[in-house]
């Protein structure tokens, strides 16, 4: 099962490879990784998407606690969570399907952000399945090209990840 | 007063109050070695190669409540350090590594000696630094004691470049020191503690699994009176010896590949297990699902929560210290006035007595080969059962394990987790500096003791007196006995020709050599080897043993705890060698 890991790290050098090395050392998935700087500049929040067994989730959760650097871990699917991603595409936008990609566009809640003569280049923000449904929806020849940040995910609500 | 970063590193380990440094120098070290020149604080060991400084400062630690430190220079000296890290990661035994770094406007230029520590080091330490700026050294170095010796202890790495070793700082070595990020459990959970008491009271059928972090967790006391004051049978892991003692009639031997009948089948048919400090791992258990075949309650006691149902689901949880957990736990037996069901342990015991009666070490005694087990019985008695023993990896290891009744913990070092060949001499070494009244062997094999044999030349130039028993049987012995098990006696690469002469090499080492032909010559030899004529000198025993004995009992590949491979006295068609029954004997 698909499960989004907030994790508050400190903001240090080499704590993201003390991540990124747990997982491929003992064979844990990562399907998206983000992460940056909090308010707090000492802090950073990273978001793993991952996906396997609860047992399997379980030890992730327990071997990540275990790095020195991480201060704390929280799996966002225990309770209401809000999960966003990001989405650059860039499409062909001649002839008919200039004025289809713009109804896309704005069907899927997207912004047209850089226009030429052949391409439009689409704004998309929603959760990871409404990215999918983008690229589905679309015709996969004009698309020329997507770039992704990978899901960040926050608790609803009182449910507050800090120190 | 502004002092160099090297005299920081060595002051630092002045405060620590560390005794030796096991190293070796090179250029991007020679600013701490300059330092060490002018202090007399503590003593610097010269080893002949880093692995074995690490392996030494590691035996050092374990045999010992203290915190081993070696210290390397950049490139290769850390990358032979690795081995050692690793080793020492994989057993958890807390240690502080101090490597030399190119100067930090060369670290990614590919400079001499050049390798990235951190990161090659990364997945074998608890944890490493890279110190960029000297302010952050003396502080650096207190976490890095800090974060080795608590929670579930592990080698530390503390990595620095040159350019900081010349810096100049005022020295402030901090008093005590806090990372918001790591706050190790010390206390149980006492709705969890309660919940086990219980568990242990209603038992039919109890048993009590002692690990390693016993041994680490200086739980012993509380492990000996757990068991002996409800009379529970107990067993230990290989990493576990010394725990309980070995020769104690509620000790039913060590569990796992090579543990003991009793001990295995008690292991599977228990109903109620409490581990302490141990793992549940491949070695001990073999395949999860058939150790859970037969229903359990456990009780896993741990410092460490990911290694809490890391392979087999446990019942009852218990993050936390084991000696305070376990004292918690006596203390609410002492106040409960719940008895466990002294008919159905009777039972319990009976049954277990019944699957010890045919003794599963026994072997046969030879009158003209020499059987590697008799050695290490005979050289238990010598010793008086007090020595501390180190061992190698292979067949020795095992025999070491089962013939050699450990009395106390930190008795007995082997690398139980990497399995590293040539610890042995290293090991002893470093025993031998933390305990220099004690009698130290090490037990070994031809092979693995040439893996780190020029430490013949360290123990010579600091006088160093362990014992070197060689188990030498010409063969890889572990690899032969799997060759002739799964891969149909094809022994592939495990003979060891063209073996040095181990006495005359010995001699030219300047110590002192014996080789031993025959059985009737084991126990003189022993006997000399450690009397007080040769109190001070290092002696090299080298022990011409049977090269077709194997090490049973043996839980095989895939098998379950209840099917061992047994030794012949113990197999239904009388040991035919051609014929071995790898079936359920239970």
């Amino acid at each position: 099962m698909r499960h989004i890991l907030s994790i508050l790290l400190e903001n240090e050098a080499g704590a993201l490879s003390r991540v990124v090395g747990l997982f491929s050392a003992r064979g844990y998935n990562i399907d998206s990784l983000t992460v940056s700087t909090t308010e707090d500049p000492t802090l950073s929040r990273m978001t793993i998407v991952t996906h396997g067994s609860d047992d399997v989730i379980e030890q992730i959760t327990k071997q990540l606690n275990k790095l020195i650097e991480v201060v704390k871990v929280i799996d966002l699917n225990e309770s209401e969570h809000i999960e966003r991603e990001l989405m650059l595409i860039k499409v062909r936008a001649t002839g008919k399907d200039r004025e289809e990609m713009k109804r896309m566009a704005d069907i899927f809640r997207g912004r047209i952000i850089d226009v030429t003569e052949k391409t439009y280049t689409i704004e998309l923000t929603g959760t990871s399945d409404k990215l999918n449904a983008f690229i589905e929806a679309v015709d996969r020849a004009v698309i020329l090209e997507t770039v992704r940040t990978g899901a960040s995910g926050i608790g609803r609500g009182e449910r507050i990840l800090k120190i | 007063m502004q002092i160099s970063g090297a005299e920081i590193v060595v002051r630092s380990l002045q405060e620590e109050g560390v005794e030796f440094v096991f190293g070796y120098p090179g250029g991007a070290v020679l600013e701490i070695y300059d330092a060490i020149f002018k202090q007399s604080a503590f003593k610097h060991v010269l080893v002949r190669h880093e692995q074995a400084a690490v392996h030494a400062a590691d035996a050092y630690s374990r045999s010992s409540d203290k915190v081993g430190v070696a210290l390397v220079t950049s490139g290769p000296g850390a990358t032979n350090a690795i081995t050692g890290i690793a080793t020492a990661y994989l057993d958890s035994i807390p240690m502080v590594i101090i490597t030399g770094q190119v100067p930090t406007p060369a670290i990614g230029l590919d400079a001499f000696q050049e390798v990235d520590t951190v990161g090659i080091s990364r997945p074998c330490v608890k944890h490493n630094f890279l110190v960029k700026d000297i302010a952050e050294l003396a502080s650096t170095i207190k976490k890095a004691f800090y974060v080795a010796k608590t929670g579930r202890p592990g080698p530390v790495l503390v990595d620095v470049p040159k350019d900081v070793q010349q810096a100049l700082a005022e020295f402030h070595y901090p008093d005590s020191v806090s990372v918001r990020s790591y706050v190790p459990v010390t206390r149980g959970h006492p709705g969890q503690i309660k919940k086990a008491v219980n568990l242990l009271l209603e038992a039919k059928r109890p048993y009590v699994y002692v690990g390693g972090g016993a041994v680490l967790g200086g739980a012993s006391d509380e492990v000996r009176e757990l068991v002996r004051s409800l009379g529970l049978p107990c067993t230990n892991t290989l990493m576990g010896l010394g725990a309980f003692p070995g020769d104690d009639r509620l000790n039913l031997g060590m569990l796992g590949m090579h543990g003991t009948y009793e001990a295995n089948m008690a292991m599977q048919n228990c109903d109620v297990l409490i581990a302490i400090g141990a793992r549940f791992d491949d070695r001990v258990i073999s395949v999860p699902s058939k150790f859970t075949a037969v229903p359990k309650k456990i009780v896993h006691i741990d410092v460490d929560p990911s290694s809490i149902a890391k392979r087999v689901k446990v019942d009852v949880p218990i993050v936390g210290d084991v000696k305070l957990v376990l004292r918690e736990m006596l203390d609410l037996l002492k106040q409960t006035p719940q008895r466990i069901d002294a008919d159905a342990l009777a039972s319990w015991w009976k049954q277990i007595d019944d699957w010890r009666a045919p003794n599963s070490l026994k072997y046969t005694f030879s009158d003209e080969l020499i059987k590697p087990q008799y050695v290490v019985e005979t050289l238990y008695e010598v010793t008086g059962g007090k020595a501390i023993i180190t061992s190698d990896v292979g067949q020795h290891q095992m025999w070491a394990a089962q013939y050699y009744k450990f009395a106390e913990p930190k008795q007995w070092l082997n690398s139980g987790g990497l399995g590293t060949m040539g610890v042995g001499l290293p090991y002893a070494m470093g025993a031998q500096l933390a305990n220099p009244n004690a009698q130290v062997a090490c037990i070994t094999g031809e092979a693995s003791i040439q893996m780190n044999i020029q430490e013949l030349s360290t123990c010579r130039q600091y006088h160093i007196p362990v014992k070197i028993v060689n188990l030498n049987n010409r063969y890889l012995g572990m690899v032969r006995q799997w060759q002739e098990i799964f891969y149909g006696n094809r022994y592939s690469e495990s003979y060891m020709d063209a073996l040095p002469d181990f006495v005359k090499l010995a001699e030219a080492y300047g110590h002192v050599g014996f080789k031993v032909e025959k059985p009737s010559d084991v126990e003189g030899v022993l006997r000399e080897a450690f009397s007080a004529k040769l109190k001070e000198r290092l002696v090299f025993l080298d022990f011409l043993t049977d090269q077709s004995e194997n090490v049973y009992p043996m839980v095989g590949n895939g098998k379950g705890l209840d099917e061992m491979d047994l030794p012949a006295h113990m197999r239904d068609n009388g040991g035919n060698a051609g014929e071995r029954d790898y079936g359920n004997l239970s």
